[in-house]
């Protein structure tokens, strides 16, 4: 079957994608920060935080309002059948922006970076930042992430080995660069957060890997049992850092941590951190030429 | 929980601690980056009445345009460690009597809090449907076409604005309490 792009369509289901994305917090998200409030103790600024944030993200989504006012950098993945546009379906993707940003569903977010001037409607260089590849279905699927500048000034790249951290080129290693960022991070990144780990890659594939793992489901388990084992300790660990949400204490640091791996180079190790906010703002399209649905 | 009424006086916040949560009433600036750089910069004369007693708010809010009238969206606090270079001076030369913001913010700051009296209060970050719902009027926006929708200085009349004092004018700050305990922890783990 030949699949043909109806470019108003795809332009209004692109629109609705950033409307869910900005306005309706997943709900494996929820769970987590649920669980995360029954875990505090009651009546303490950690469980206030907690159910401030649960009640917020239950106004934005009645009131289709955006959950942050930083919309942030949006970050799609997109799969598309053998034969489709890029340019036709990068092109639909920027004019869909704009529409959502005059909707309100986006803040007017990105400057030029050399003259300081602010394009008004989310169009520039690399933005909003598109990664494509094929597939055999005869669908598009589109991931869609907003992820703000608070949770992107504190994500992190390490090199291993690292002297200061006595973290050698191995999994010990990757362990103390998490643990060192996150703590870093302390509440800066709108903690409680959810770490994505890319380990290996240059310094761009890395950092890809490790923000591809915001689109996981918090309560998925790594096919690769390493990595399973590596995410399992990392959030145990991470949560008796103690510091908490928007880091007030508590024992709510991380909401999950997911790991991916790429191949490196034999002289490059590095570790790259992608810390998201507990503001997880993500959703997928599915486009076909009968069909749009959304998850 | 504390209700201050905007413009406060040194007096009223130099009784605030670390831990009072503070509702706000009346009217607040919003400034990040660009407002903050103008400030310690220019030191712009046209401003001072307009902050002078009350607090400036780093955010960058969501807006809409509704009949003519400007309507606050969404209006979550950024972080405020951005601002450190220059907030100290900032508060002194404007008077300013609270900066609120998330995250918390450093030693200079937190020093110049104490000298002049003036506390640092957080709000949640991330939940801006809920702390839009405050802002009941936009009186006036300043340096909208220089510094953009993001950047501009907002003036907003708000009601119950929720937030937490987590700096205050004597010396405290929930932050470096937090940060100091989740080191020793992190030094142990990484230390293995």
């Amino acid at each position: 079957m030949k699949f043909e792009i109806d470019e108003k369509k795809l332009h209004d289901a692109v629109v609705e994608l950033i409307r869910r994305a900005s306005t309706q917090l997943p709900a494996d998200v929820i769970s987590a920060m649920e669980k995360g409030r029954d875990s505090e103790e009651p009546g303490s600024p950690a469980q206030s935080v907690l159910k401030l944030m649960l009640e917020n993200a239950q106004m934005a989504r009645e009131d289709e309002t955006p959950i942050c006012q930083d919309t942030g950098t949006n970050i799609y993945y997109v799969t598309v059948p053998v034969g489709v546009s890029l340019r036709k379906v990068e092109k639909v993707i920027v004019e869909a922006t704009k529409t959502a940003t005059e909707k309100a569903y986006l803040r007017p977010n990105m400057v030029d970076s050399i003259s300081g001037k602010n394009t008004g409607d989310n169009s520039g260089v690399m933005s909003p930042f598109i990664h494509f590849e094929e597939w055999d279905e005869p669908q598009i699927n589109m991931q869609l992430a907003l992820k703000g500048g608070g949770s992107e000034n504190v994500s992190a790249q390490y090199k291993l080995p690292d002297n200061k951290l006595k973290a050698g080129r191995n999994f010990d290693g990757v362990y103390k660069c998490v643990i060192d960022a996150v703590n870093k991070a302390q509440g800066l990144g709108c903690a409680p957060g959810i770490i994505g780990l890319g380990i290996g890659g240059d310094r761009a594939i890395g950092m890809l890997i490790a923000k591809k793992q915001i689109f996981r489901n918090i309560d998925d388990t790594n096919p690769d049992s390493e990595m399973a084992k590596l995410e399992e300790k990392l959030y145990k660990d991470l949560n008796k850092l103690g510091i908490g949400p928007m880091g007030f204490g508590g024992n709510t640091t991380v909401l999950g941590v997911k790991v991916g791996a790429a191949h490196r180079l034999p002289a490059s190790f590095f570790v790259s951190i992608a810390y998201m906010c507990w503001a997880d703002r993500h959703a997928t399209l599915n486009y076909s030429t009968e069909e749009v649905s959304y998850d | 929980m504390i209700s201050l009424k905007l413009p406060v006086s040194e007096e009223e916040v130099r009784k605030l601690k670390v831990g009072d949560e503070v509702s706000l009433n009346g009217i607040m600036v919003l400034g990040r980056d660009n407002a903050h750089a103008w400030m310690y910069e220019e030191k712009p004369n046209e401003i001072r009445n307009l902050l002078k007693g009350t607090v400036i708010y780093h955010c960058g809010p969501v807006v809409k345009k509704v009949d003519d009238e400007w309507i606050f969206v969404a209006a979550g606090p950024t972080t405020s460690i951005r601002e450190e270079p220059y907030q100290g001076d900032v508060l002194k030369e404007y008077d300013l009597r609270a900066v609120i913001g998330k995250g918390g913010m450093g030693d200079k700051t937190l020093a110049a809090l104490k000298e002049h009296g003036a506390v640092y209060l957080h709000a949640i970050g991330g939940t801006a449907a809920l702390l839009a719902k405050a802002v009941v009027k936009v009186h006036d926006v300043l340096k909208l076409e220089e510094f953009g929708i993001p950047e501009a200085m907002w003036v907003i009349e708000v009601k119950d604005f929720p937030t937490v004092v987590t700096m205050d004018s004597h010396g405290q700050s929930l932050h470096q309490v937090i940060k100091g305990k989740s080191n020793i922890v992190a030094d142990k783990l990484i230390s293995g």
